[in-house]
Formats: structure tokens, C-alpha cells, sequence
């Protein structure tokens, strides 16, 4: 059971710091309760000795008001200069630019695109390129093509600018849950300095944007936070929509975003569960407070984010590289798509030429060639695979099993297709009937070969197939695009499907397509059919098949997804592991390999990331012995007690920032880079910061005069300040560019700085 | 003298009959007919291959998880005698005379009768009345998918026996906790809790749920420990260390001794050799150790060696190369350097040996005294048969056009020079000085020029390759992976001077003198990381089922079939027992939210005893059905509804929870009450009924007539047998 809510202490800049303790005791931090027990209040003794006010930390000590705006300018300042110095440098596509560039120049054609990611970042990096005059022509065909007279630094700026913000936003949430300036200048400057994010700030990339909204979210829930005491005032309003709005954005950059999510989520039931057990606040007035939250912290963000995607398919209406992703259906939505705005007979007949989608996420069209399985792989006949692209070969002629008249023949009445008929698929470009035999599929082992065979439509029995329509068992046609058929082998009994498996060469790449004897119902063995030409049919518009905005919403999301899951590590490749990623074990080539190149190479700050590596495990220590001695119902001073609630409270959240932008990539089994560990970065150097200001505090006040004291504590801020900035002097080649020898040369800018055999610059 | 007589003797023996009988009960149910069917039923198939090769002494590895489940097993085989000679190639085939099928089955049987007492023994340390205890048993003792998965060579029955044994013997632990802390008793069943939660990780992977979920509780309940301020630190300290001793400690060192048996029991080489690394191959008697025992340790210069690519991925190969040089012009058109091939060839050979020269020197013998190669030192690799030199240019690679291609160096005059420099580079080294030695050193060669490494692409050649695995220079070589690292593998001190006398000494096996012997921890961890780390081809069959299916029992497994009766056997849930444990952990989770907001608003339902019992029920009961359920969702290996069985134990315990707490605080009336327990027996009588209607194709006997089969099929998902008139 949770103590009642405590009552607040009235709000003063630094509660913590004005504190006064009394002296004699003052060496020593924890103080056991003597061995009787019955003596746990001291206080009456000890409000005898005299008290010595006594203000630690130096810089609180300075008046505080005017120390405030002119650190956070200071912030500013050279988050700024750090991130805009030589952003135009090097003039040509660097890493990932090469993607989210050309993402970027989508938008501004309006073409249709694919990615794994959600719109938003592409969308904004688009609109900068607009606003800045880039027109979008640059092909951004590979990393290291140059510019030439393409306008890149405003998209590029763009990204700098949100990767700025992100340090005064950083600093400010640290000054939040310490109160106490000398920890958030102390994280403002790990960031500041730190290599790596420098690096990351200054291309057209997601990360900042991410990371810009990432750590608004959490500005503003910690804001929020603070404003606990007065609920429905306006800026418990404002904090707790912008902390929605931010979640939106980060959720509408990458799926990364649903990490902070969850951090805002369990800080809101967190929240809720004390309100709960606050018997002095009524069951209405708790309503109220669920109210707001979901209205705030759902509603909100999930209206922005469909806002975002409606956007983007409002924005993208032309048919470009991605239509093949998505359904037949959606398709027909844009123009320049051979879809858009046809019109086809609906139902199918017997001489209708069709082509049929598998309806796995990304299925492919039934395909075939003139091209026979290589011996060995199943019986030698012409090969038939999945295609994703759109291609003569895809067409195919459905015939009446038992007969070959020429159904083209106008004088023939047409015939419908029906559910449950058993037909001959014929390839229309090679004449072979669809076909199917108990050989051993090329890859899926288990499955029968499925080969298009005969000549000119004359095959065997293997060549009949059972045609069924799926979900709707009462209607008796098939119809066009709407219809989900499965396809029954009849002599062996299995299922036409696609196992999504890319052949290899033989095959050109394409998907096998196999018939699986497991007759379970799985979007692989569904197909359904997207052209169909009949001249004996009337046409109907396609109009009708209009997918509503939300369907087109969830087929996004699950291309998306699947897109995702689809980027696993080849077997031989050397991938990044989440555990390298704290301790700093290999970074990222931006750009340039060889001495001759400009390099830039992403990697962290190793003083700062190492330092940030060590906190954690400081931090653990400090927490479990805080928390065993409160729990062994040690006694401390009350200033031992704010800084106990700095590292427990703001340290915990914090904590929990970290593993949760972390630990979920252990899972992950998807290619993952080091870039990915930034965001948790960011949450591990504010622990840094907070965890060392506590240390010193605590330490300073082993020395007896309070002027030692704020002496110790000043020199020991001041050594990890000059630690950090010395840092920066030695490893900033890495973000602003090195040219000449490897750093194995000695005359090399970076000489006797691979301290890792694994860094390659 | 003969005091005693004046006096009775007096007995007092204490026999807790309702744990008799229903172990009883148990033993009857599981071990009836347990030789029937005399033939291979499902995975029998799969473990009886181990058990053989168990009594065989073969060395061998299985992926799906530790050893010890397997060894259990094969103690069983070798208390009955079974000399290990049986084909376990399909289901259904009947086993000859040789195998002891009853004593193979026995242990399985055993444990799954022995959960039956188990269950009325945890719910009875949970403080439940023994009405609920007995239900509780009697519900496992009914559960038709259990009593199947026991009566065969299968594993989930001693996992599950395992893992109960865990939870009862740490709630015994914890009940004396309270009074008799550091007792004879109090260390006996904390100890027994970590060797049980050891042996159920042993068994299976899956034991490890529910060894987190254990240890997770025993946190919790030292977290109130540590603020209980009666305690001194000193004893706090103790009761710490006791913990760690038995919770952490002693089942880590049991886990490490289950392999210790299994590697000193399989001494032989086997089918899975080519698996491990060469070191381990030459630790096993038989297979590489028959070739490499006695080899020199040292490579020189002059040495004739054959290396093997350290990753045995798609399959174990060594650096090969014969007289076929690469096509001038690949089929889409690209060029190529036009001189000799170099491939990974996956067979023993003779064209595998390759002499390691200095090049300063001409010569291809070993000195005398020999001159050993150290790490960092420049060689060149020159072929034995061909006398040509390893090389790699600034040429594309036939199938990875990213890479350098890698060729034995022919001179055609073209202003391509050669390239044949390499730097040793032993990546295992423990000082910079190494020697490279045979089997033992983990080597990569950096080509001096280019500064590309010797590697495996993992794609194979075309077939004017002879379909060999490709080998190329990978230029961006980014840390470490196997596929770049090779060790020697057979090795001889080369002594012929003249390439004629050099090609007989090739074809000749090696001999000579020194063995090598690897430590138990060395073998240890590579044993433990291939099995972690293999990964089976992603099969499909006919009876996997996705997580979902699990809850509804929307799927069964047809185990075995009769070859001419339609007698089969099927793994197939007590329909109501499977319904009311979900119906069980629904009620459970809506009424602890509904206590646990009321509670928050400072409203107690029921009194504050009966919290804490609900409260320590739940974390047992739906704690141990999620994590032993919940995590499979996230696995992508094929799944089988016999991975529920450990979950559904669990979630059966809850039954009677769930039913006595509704009994005893939500009946408020005496007339309710009544209705209740009236209730409950007519549904414990609908869970007999099921019970009996199911347990032929439990037994496998009596076989049912076709239309008593299809009455069977209750659900239509089910895949029940029948045979075609």
C-alpha cells in the first residue's frame, strides 16, 4: 500500500540546496538508528546544535534568476554553432541521405513510395526541401554523388536545427527532475560535445527529427509532472497536449517512437494509481483526471497521427516504386497506376484473361517464363514463380477443364466461373497449363513443384484445379479483385501458394510458388485476380472498390510491418549487435573509405559514452543502497533525503527511459545499426548528469566548512566539463571530416586516437 | 533386561491417504498399458535416436534444448537393457524384441503420475482447504492431453514434475520461512528448490520460465525480509546468502554437471561431429582425432596443412583449389581474372593441402630445428599439387561482385602481378607473440596489398565450379565473423624437396607424435552456444499450431494410428477442464483488479488473510500460465500444442482457487453456498464424462467404429483419422 501523497514543499528554485543540516552530523551521510530502537526520532537532541546554513553547489549560490536564462542561452548557443559548423560539408550524399533524400524529393514529385517507417520525418524533410527551393530532380542515386547545383543544405539544416533544439530540450527536462542547474548543464554538455550526435544532426536523416520529438515527449510529461499540485490549470493543459502532440510525431517518424510511448504510459498509470488513492479527491473528480489523460495522451495523438497518413496519401497520388506493395485495390487509387480509374468486367467467365495477386503482404503475381528448373530441382519443366512487378508473362487464360474450344469465338455464349468449378489455367504467353506433381518444391521442401506444362493447352490431368471462393460460401460467382480464391490441386488434393522464399538464380530471383499439402487457410495459398480482359463482358468501373481510409490505414500498417520483419541479416554478414552499442565498439561510415576521401565517420564521443557506461552501473549501486537502507528504516538528514528522491524519482524515470529504448532491440530480429542506440543515448546522459551532480554533493559534504565544500564540488563539475570539452578537442575530426592517412599513419589528424581495433577511420 | 517388554511399543505413523490414493490414482492412469502400442508413437521417433545413441556412447547434438532430459530418458533404455540397436526412421514402425519399451516409458509415466500428488500438495501449502486440493488433483488427474503426453518417450511430463516440484518445494520454504528460519527442513526444501528448478531447466529451455517467475517471487519475498527490523544485519546477510547459494549457485553447477555426464558419457565420434570445431572433432575418439593424433603442434614454414573454415556454415569446408581456372567471362558478362580457382570444397581431399613458405625463402621444407609461425608474420600459401600461390586482386568475385576474388595466381604476362602476401592474424591469441598451432589457433589472413581478408561467402559456385563454395577477399571487413576465420586441421612437417616425392607425401596420411586434449569448460561452452545458436531449417508440419490455437484447443496431434484398426492416439485436451481453466483465469484477473481499485479507495471486501492468499495464489497460478505461455508468441520456431501443457497445469491449479474463494466469500447466503457446491459437482462430473468419452484416443484403445470416430470430432479444426472405406 502506497503512503498518502506527500504534501508538497511550497516551490523554491532549489528546495534541495537551501536546505541546512547540522554541522557535527554532517560528516557522516547515513546515520543508523542507535541500537535501541525505540529512539528512532532524534530530533528533539539534535534542534539544539547550532545550525550552519550552508549552500553547496557553487552555482546556485550565484543569484539564480540571472543564471538561468544565460545558461540556457549558453545551451543554445553552442548546441547551435556545434551543429551548423560545416553542415554543407562534404557536398555529396552521405549513408542513409541516399534514402530519406530521395523519400524527401517523393514528396515534392507527389510520387508514390514504400518504406518501413512511418511518413511524418519523410514528409517533413520534403517540406524543408520545398521551402528551400529544392525542386526535387537529384536522384540520390547511391552515397558519394555529388550535389552539383542541387539545393540539399536547407533539407540538411532542417534535420541540424531539430537535432539543436534537442539539447536545450534535453537540458531543461534535467533541470526539471533535479532542480539543480549544475546537473542539466552537465548532460547539456555531454550532448553538446558528444561526437556522435553532432554527426547524426547534420544530414537529411530520421534520427534527429525522432529524437526532437522523443525528447519533447518527455519535456513535457515531466513538466507536467510538476504541475501535479495545480490540475486543470492552463499549463497543465498545455504540458499534457504537447506531450501528445510530441508522441504523435515520434510515433509518425519511426516505430521507435512507441518505446516513449510506453514511457509516457506507465508514468500516466503511474499518475492515475496515486489520484486513485487519494481518498481526499472524489470518484468524479478522478473521472475527470481519466478524462483528460485519454483525451490528451490518446485521442490526441492518435488523431494527428491518421492526420499524418492522410496526408501522405493525399500528398502521394501518383504511381511510382511502391504500388507493388500494396493491394489491387489501392492501387486503383493512383494515377498513372494501370489501375486507375479502368474499368473491367466483374465477373469471371470462361476465356477471360486474368492476372492473380497472391494475397500474402507483398505476394506477387502468379508468373511464368520460358525458362525450365535446372536439374535436379523438381521435374525439368518451364518454371512458374511470383513476380512483383507488372509483366506480360503474369497473364493467364482460364479454360474449361474437359474441353478446348476456342472460347474467343463470339458465336460461344458466355460462361461464368463458379465457385467450386474445376478449370485449366492456361499461361497465356507460352501455351503450358498451370501444373502441378508430387516432385519436391525447389526450396519449401515439404510442398509439391508447381511447373506450367503441355503444349499449346494440351496437358494432362495434373493440369485441373478446383477453384473456390473464400469467407463467402453463398456466392456462386467470382468476381474481380473482391473475390478470394484458393486453388485445388484436384489429383494430389493440395493448395496453390506462395511461400515468399526467393529462388535463386535459375529462378532470377523471383518467389516460388509452391502447392502446399497443409491445408490450413493462410493468406499464402489466397489469391485473387486483378486484370481481367473479356471482351464479351460489359465493363464496370472500379470506382466502387474504393478502400475506405482506414482499410488503406491498416494495409500501410501491415506492409509496414511486414517490410520491417523482412529486413533480417544474411547469413554471413557481419551485423551490429545491441550490446556493442554502449560501449562505443564500432561506429558508422557516413562517408569516404579511402585516405584520399573526405570522412566522416558516426561515432560516439568514447570519453562521454564510456563515462555514460559507468554511471549506469554507479547508478544501479546508488539506487540499491539507497533503497535496502530506507528499507532497513535508516534515518537520513532531510538533505539526504531530496537527493535520495532526485536519484529514485528523476533517476528512476530516466532509468526506465533507458531500458526501454534498449532492451527491446536485444528482441529485435531485424538488421539493426548503431545509430539505433542513439535515443537511449540521450536518456543515459541525463543519468550521467544527474547521478554525478548527487556524487559530488554527496562527497562535498564530507568536508566540514561549507566553503570547502562548494570548492570540492566546483572543481570536481569543473574537471568533468574540461574532461568532456578535451574530449571533443581530440575526437571532433570525426563528426567535421577527416582528410589525409588512416589513423594508423602518424601523421594522420586522428593518430594514436584508435584506442578500438574495431573503429575504422 | 527385558524392560522393554514392559512397556508397549508404540508405532505412530502419520499416512496422509488422501496422497496416497490419488498418487495411486496417478500411477493407474498413467502407467496402464503402457507398452501398448508397441510401436513408435510421434516423437519417439526424435528421442529414441538419442537414447541409442546414449547406449552407443556416440556423441551427437540436439538444438531444442539441454541434455539431461535426454539422459533421463536414456536411463530408463539402460535400466531395461537396450542395447541401443533400433532404426528410428518413421512413426509407427514397431519396435523389434530388443527394445524395452515399458521400461523406456516408465520414467515419463512416473513423473506425469507424480504430478498428480503434487498438485494436491501446492494448492494444500497455498492454505487452500483440501476439498480444493483434491479438486485440484483430481482435474490433473482428468486431463486427457497430460495423461497422453506421459504414457510415451517424451519429455513435458518430467518438465512439468520438475517444475511443480520447484514451486511446492519453495512454498514449503517459504511457510517455514515464518517461524523456523535456518532449520534442517527450511535448508532441505530451499535446496530441493533450486535442484528441481535446475533439473526442469535441464530438461527443457522452457524450465526457465518458470525458474525466473521463482526466482522473481523469492525477490519479492526477501524485499519484506530485508525490512522486517527485527532481523540484524548479520542475519539478513545470511539469509542472502543462503539464497544465492541455492537459488543461483547450486543450479548453475547443476546445470554445468548435467553436461559434464553428457560429454563424459558420449565419448565417441558420431553423425554430428562435422558441427563442432575441429578442436572438439580431435577430442572425440574416433573420426578426426584417428587423423590428427600425433600431429605436430606448430606450424613452421614449410608445414603442409589443411584449413577448415571455423563457421561450418551451410556446411564444414576447407580452402581448396585445382587446376580449373575462373571463366574469362561470367554468364552476365562480367570478367574475370581468368587464373586458377580457389574454393571452401566440403569433402576430404588431396588438392585441400596447401604449404605454408616464408618468402624470403624458396624452399618448402620444414628446417631443422623447425621455424615456427608466430601471429603477425608474412607468409604465402602455396598450393601442393598446383605449386601455385593463394592470391587476391582488385578483380570482383564471380558470385559476391562486392569482394575481391581470390585465385591461385597464374602469370599470363598482362602487367597483373602477383599478389600473394598474407599477413597470419591469430584471432584467440593470448599474447602477441603466439605461435600458430594446429587444430588450436583461430587464424585470419590479411592479404598485405589490399588489406582484404580470406573468407567464406556462404553462396556456392555455378558449375563450372562444381557447385564449390565460394572463397573471397572481403575488403570491408567489419570486426569479427567466423566465416573469416579458418584453423589447420590435419598437419605434417613437409620433408620432400622435389615436387614429385612432395606429391606422394601429400597423398600419404599424416602420423607422428603429441595429442591434444580439450578441458571440460572449453568443450562446455562451445557445446552450449552451438546448441543455442543452431538453427534448424524452418520446417512446416502438418500439426504445428500458432500460440492462439492453444487457449480453445482449436488443434490436436494425431500421435499414432493403427496399421489396420482404426485404434489412434491423440493429443487432445479435457474439453471442459481447458474451458473452465480460461473461464478460472478470466474470473481471477476481473476480480483482483476489481479488489485492488476498491482496496484503493481504502474498501475492503474480503478480510485482509484472504487478500494475501488470493494475491500469493494468483502470482503462483497466472503467473506461472503467462510466463509459461505468453513468451511463445514472440518465438518464430514451429510450434506444437504440447508447448501449452506446462501453462495449462498451471492454469488448472486455479480452478479450485478461483472456486473456493467464490464459495467462501461471494456466496453469502447458505442457500447459495449449497447451490454451489451442488453446482460444482454435477461440473465435476461433466469433467469425468469428457474424460471417459476421450480416453480412447487417450489409450489408443478400445479402436472406435467411424461413427463413433466423427462423433468424436467435436470441433471441426480437429484432425481426427479416418480411414477411407
Amino acid at each position: 500500500m502506497r503512503a498518502p501523497r506527500p504534501v508538497r514543499p511550497p516551490r523554491t528554485p532549489y528546495p534541495g540546496l537551501r536546505s541546512s543540516r547540522p554541522g557535527a552530523a554532517g560528516s557522516t551521510a547515513l546515520r543508523m538508528p542507535a541500537a535501541g530502537r525505540g529512539q528512532a526520532d532524534p530530533g528533539p537532541p539534535r534542534q539544539r546544535e547550532p545550525r550552519q546554513p550552508r549552500r553547496l553547489p557553487p552555482h546556485s549560490a550565484a543569484s539564480p534568476a540571472a543564471a538561468r536564462p544565460a545558461a540556457l542561452a549558453l545551451v543554445i548557443l553552442l548546441s547551435f554553432a556545434s551543429r551548423f559548423h560545416r553542415l554543407a560539408e562534404p557536398p555529396h550524399v552521405c549513408w542513409d541521405e541516399t534514402h530519406f533524400g530521395k523519400m524527401g524529393s517523393y514528396y515534392i514529385n507527389r510520387t508514390f513510395f514504400f518504406d518501413v517507417h512511418p511518413p511524418l520525418g519523410k514528409m517533413l524533410i520534403g517540406l524543408a526541401g520545398y521551402l528551400s527551393g529544392y525542386d526535387g530532380t537529384f536522384p540520390f542515386q547511391k552515397p558519394g554523388d555529388r550535389y552539383e547545383q542541387h539545393n540539399y543544405v536547407g533539407m540538411r539544416g532542417f534535420c541540424a536545427f531539430l537535432g539543436s533544439c534537442l539539447v536545450p530540450l534535453v537540458y531543461l527536462t534535467v533541470l526539471e527532475l533535479s532542480k539543480s542547474l549544475p546537473a542539466a548543464l552537465l548532460t547539456a554538455f555531454l550532448l553538446i560535445f558528444d561526437t556522435g550526435c553532432i554527426t547524426l544532426s547534420q544530414y537529411i536523416l530520421l534520427d534527429p527529427i525522432l529524437m526532437f520529438f522523443l525528447m519533447g515527449a518527455v519535456l513535457s510529461m515531466v513538466k507536467c509532472n510538476s504541475c501535479a499540485d495545480r490540475p486543470f490549470s492552463a499549463s497543465w493543459w498545455f504540458w499534457m497536449s504537447l506531450t501528445g502532440v510530441s508522441l504523435a510525431g515520434a510515433m509518425g517518424v519511426k516505430f521507435v517512437g512507441l518505446f516513449v510511448v510506453l514511457l509516457v504510459g506507465l508514468n500516466t498509470m503511474h499518475d492515475l494509481w496515486d489520484l486513485l488513492g487519494n481518498l481526499s479527491l472524489s470518484l468524479v473528480m478522478f473521472g475527470k483526471h481519466l478524462l483528460a489523460r485519454v483525451l490528451c495522451l490518446i485521442l490526441l495523438p492518435v488523431a494527428l497521427y491518421t492526420a499524418v497518413f492522410a496526408v501522405h496519401f493525399t500528398v502521394l497520388n501518383k504511381s511510382g516504386p511502391g504500388d507493388g506493395f500494396f493491394s489491387s485495390a489501392f492501387q486503383s487509387q493512383l494515377i498513372g497506376n494501370n489501375l486507375h480509374n479502368i474499368s473491367v468486367p466483374e465477373h469471371l467467365a470462361y476465356g477471360s484473361v486474368v492476372t492473380m495477386k497472391n494475397l500474402r503482404m507483398a505476394g506477387g503475381y502468379l508468373h511464368s517464363h520460358w525458362h525450365l528448373y535446372p536439374e535436379g530441382v523438381g521435374a525439368r519443366q518451364q518454371q512458374v514463380t511470383a513476380y512483383l512487378h507488372k509483366d506480360l508473362n503474369n497473364f493467364w487464360i482460364i479454360k474449361k477443364h474437359d474441353s478446348d474450344t476456342d472460347l474467343s469465338d463470339p458465336s460461344i455464349p458466355v460462361e461464368f466461373l463458379r465457385h467450386g468449378d474445376i478449370i485449366r489455367l492456361e499461361h497465356k504467353e507460352t501455351s503450358r497449363n498451370l501444373h502441378s506433381h508430387q516432385h519436391e518444391a525447389p526450396l519449401t521442401r515439404k510442398h509439391f513443384q508447381v511447373t506450367a506444362y503441355g503444349i499449346n493447352g494440351t496437358g494432362d490431368s495434373n493440369d485441373f484445379w478446383r477453384i473456390e471462393v473464400v469467407g463467402r460460401k453463398a456466392e456462386k460467382l467470382i468476381r474481380v479483385l473482391r473475390s478470394q480464391v484458393r486453388l485445388t490441386h484436384v489429383a494430389t488434393g493440395c493448395i496453390l501458394g506462395s511461400s515468399g522464399k526467393i529462388l535463386p538464380k535459375w529462378g532470377w530471383e523471383q518467389l516460388e510458388v509452391t502447392c502446399t499439402p497443409y491445408l490450413k487457410e493462410t493468406p499464402n495459398s489466397l489469391w485473387n485476380f486483378e486484370d481481367h480482359i473479356n471482351p464479351k463482358l460489359p465493363n464496370i468501373s472500379l470506382d466502387v472498390l474504393k478502400p475506405s481510409f482506414a482499410e488503406i490505414l491498416l494495409e500501410s500498417h501491415m506492409v509496414m510491418i511486414q517490410g520491417n520483419t523482412a529486413l533480417k541479416p544474411k547469413d554471413n554478414e557481419v551485423t551490429s549487435k545491441p550490446w556493442h552499442w554502449p560501449i562505443n565498439y564500432q561506429g558508422l561510415r557516413f562517408s569516404g573509405v579511402n585516405e584520399t576521401d573526405y570522412r566522416v565517420y558516426l561515432l560516439g564521443n568514447p570519453v562521454i559514452w564510456w563515462l555514460n557506461l559507468i554511471t549506469i552501473g554507479l547508478y544501479l549501486l546508488i539506487t540499491v543502497s539507497t533503497a535496502v537502507a530506507l528499507k532497513r528504516g535508516v534515518q537520513l538528514t532531510s538533505e539526504l533525503k531530496e537527493l535520495s528522491r532526485v536519484v529514485l524519482r528523476g533517476g528512476g524515470q530516466i532509468m526506465l527511459g533507458w531500458l526501454l529504448h534498449y532492451l527491446p532491440f536485444f528482441m529485435m530480429g531485424r538488421v539493426l545499426y548503431f545509430h539505433h542506440y542513439f535515443p537511449a543515448m540521450l536518456f543515459s546522459s541525463m543519468l550521467t548528469g544527474i547521478t554525478w551532480d548527487t556524487l559530488l554533493k554527496f562527497f562535498a559534504g564530507f568536508w566540514t566548512p561549507s566553503t570547502t565544500a562548494r570548492k570540492v564540488y566546483g572543481a570536481g563539475f569543473l574537471a568533468l566539463v574540461l574532461l568532456i570539452i578535451y574530449s571533443f578537442y581530440l575526437f571532433h575530426p570525426l563528426s567535421y571530416g577527416i582528410v589525409g592517412p588512416m589513423a594508423s599513419d602518424p601523421s594522420s589528424p586522428m593518430a594514436g586516437l584508435r584506442w578500438m581495433d574495431s573503429w575504422e577511420f | 533386561m527385558l524392560g522393554f517388554l514392559k512397556e508397549p511399543v508404540i508405532v505412530n505413523v502419520e499416512i496422509n491417504m488422501n496422497i496416497m490414493v490419488l498418487s495411486l490414482m496417478g500411477l493407474i492412469s498413467r502407467l496402464w498399458g503402457l507398452s501398448y502400442p508397441r510401436a513408435v508413437v510421434f516423437d519417439e521417433v526424435y528421442y529414441g535416436q538419442f537414447v541409442s545413441l546414449y547406449m552407443k556412447r556416440i556423441f551427437f547434438v540436439d538444438d531444442s534444448g539441454p541434455p539431461f532430459g535426454h539422459m533421463l530418458l536414456a536411463l530408463g533404455g539402460y535400466l531395461g537393457g537396450f542395447d541401443g540397436n533400433f532404426l528410428w526412421n518413421r512413426i509407427g514402425a514397431e519396435y523389434s524384441m530388443n527394445v524395452p519399451v515399458w521400461s523406456l516409458r516408465l520414467l515419463p509415466a512416473l513423473a506425469g503420475a507424480l504430478c498428480v500428488p503434487l498438485a494436491y500438495q501446492i494448492l494444500v501449502e497455498l492454505q487452500f482447504s483440501h476439498c480444493a486440493a483434491l479438486g485440484a488433483a483430481l482435474l490433473i488427474l482428468l486431463e486427457n492431453s497430460l495423461i497422453t503426453q506421459s504414457r510415451f518417450m517424451l519429455l513435458e511430463s518430467i518438465l512439468i514434475f520438475f517444475i511443480l516440484l520447484a514451486v511446492l518445494s519453495y512454498l514449503k520454504f517459504y511457510n517455514l520461512q515464518k517461524h523456523s528460519s535456518f532449520s534442517g527442513s527450511w535448508w532441505f526444501w530451499l535446496l530441493l528448490t533450486g535442484v528441481a528448478c535446475s533439473c526442469a531447466v535441464g530438461v527443457k529451455y522452457m524450465g526457465l520460465f518458470t525458474y525466473i517467475l521463482l526466482l522473481t517471487i523469492a525477490g519479492l519475498h526477501f524485499w519484506h525480509v530485508i525490512g522486517d527490523q527485527n532481523l540484524s544485519n548479520v542475519s539478513l546477510m545470511c539469509h542472502f546468502l543462503a539464497r544465492g547459494l541455492a537459488l543461483i549457485v547450486i543450479p548453475v553447477a547443476m546445470y554445468v554437471s548435467f553436461f559434464y555426464v553428457h560429454l563424459t558419457l558420449l565419448y565417441r565420434s558420431g553423425p554430428h561431429d562435422q558441427i563442432m570445431t575441429s578442436a572438439f572433432q580431435a577430442s572425440l575418439e574416433g573420426g578426426l582425432a584417428r587423423i590428427t593424433q600425433g600431429q605436430p603442434l606448430e606450424v613452421a614454414y614449410g608445414s603442409q596443412i589443411t584449413l577448415r573454415n571455423v563457421l561450418g556454415k551451410p556446411m564444414q569446408c576447407w580452402l581448396h583449389s585445382h587446376t580449373n581456372t575462373y571463366p574469362i567471362r561470367y554468364e552476365n558478362g562480367r570478367g574475370s581474372s581468368h587464373q586458377q580457382q580457389v574454393t571452401c570444397y566440403p569433402f576430404k581431399d588431396v588438392n585441400n593441402w596447401w604449404i605454408v613458405k616464408d618468402p624470403g625463402m624458396q624452399q618448402l621444407v620444414v628446417s631443422n630445428p623447425p621455424r615456427p609461425v608466430r601471429h603477425g608474420d608474412i607468409v604465402q600459401l602455396v598450393h601442393g599439387i598446383t605449386t601455385r600461390y593463394l592470391n587476391t586482386h582488385d578483380v570482383a568475385a564471380p558470385v559476391s561482385p562486392h569482394s575481391q576474388e581470390v585465385s591461385c595466381y597464374i602469370d599470363y604476362n598482362i602487367s597483373m602481378p602477383a599478389q600473394n602476401l598474407w599477413r597470419v592474424e591469430i584471432v584467440n591469441r593470448e599474447s602477441d607473440t603466439d605461435v600458430w598451432k594446429t587444430i588450436l589457433s583461430e587464424v585470419r589472413f590479411v592479404h598485405v596489398n589490399t588489406s582484404a581478408v580470406l573468407k567464406l561467402s556462404g553462396a556456392s559456385l555455378p558449375e563450372w565450379g562444381y557447385r564449390q563454395l565460394e572463397v573471397v577477399g572481403e575488403k570491408l571487413s567489419k570486426g569479427y565473423h567466423q566465416s573469416m576465420v579458418w584453423n589447420v586441421e590435419e598437419h605434417r612437417y613437409g620433408k620432400s624437396l622435389e615436387q614429385k616425392e612432395r606429391e606422394v607425401e601429400l597423398h600419404s596420411p599424416t602420423q607422428m607424435d603429441i595429442s591434444k586434449n580439450l578441458s571440460f569448460m572449453a568443450k562446455f561452452t562451445e557445446l552450449q552456444w552451438k546448441i543455442l545458436t543452431l538453427k534448424n531449417e524452418d520446417t512446416e508440419h502438418k500439426y504445428s499450431s500458432s500460440a492462439l490455437d492453444w487457449i480453445t484447443m482449436d488443434t490436436n496431434i494425431a500421435y499414432w494410428l493403427h496399421p489396420t484398426s482404426t485404434a489412434q492416439i491423440h493429443l487432445l485436451g479435457n474439453v471442459v477442464t481447458w474451458a473452465s481453466a480460461n473461464v478460472a483465469a478470466l474470473i481471477y484477473m476481473c476480480l483482483s483488479l476489481w479488489y485492488l481499485i476498491r482496496r484503493r479507495r481504502k474498501i475492503y471486501d474480503i478480510p485482509e488473510d484472504a487478500w494475501q492468499l488470493w494475491v500469493s495464489a494468483g502470482g503462483i497460478c497466472v503467473g506461472g500460465w503467462a510466463v509459461n505461455y505468453l513468451p511463445f508468441f514472440g518465438m518464430e520456431k514451429t510450434l506444437f500444442l504440447y508447448h501449452y501443457l506446462p501453462a495449462l497445469t498451471f492454469q488448472i491449479l486455479l480452478i479450485p482457487i478461483v472456486l473456493q474463494h467464490i464459495r467462501d466469500h461471494l456466496c453469502r447466503s447458505v442457500l447459495l453456498k449449497s447451490m454451489f457446491t451442488a453446482l460444482i459437482v454435477a461440473w465435476f462430473s461433466s469433467v469425468y464424462f469428457v474424460y471417459c468419452a476421450f480416453s480412447p484416443v487417450t489409450y489408443g484403445e478400445p479402436s472406435l467404429s467411424v461413427t463413433e470416430l466423427k462423433d468424436l470430432r467435436w470441433k471441426d479444426s480437429w484432425n481426427i483419422l479416418i480411414r477411407k472405406q
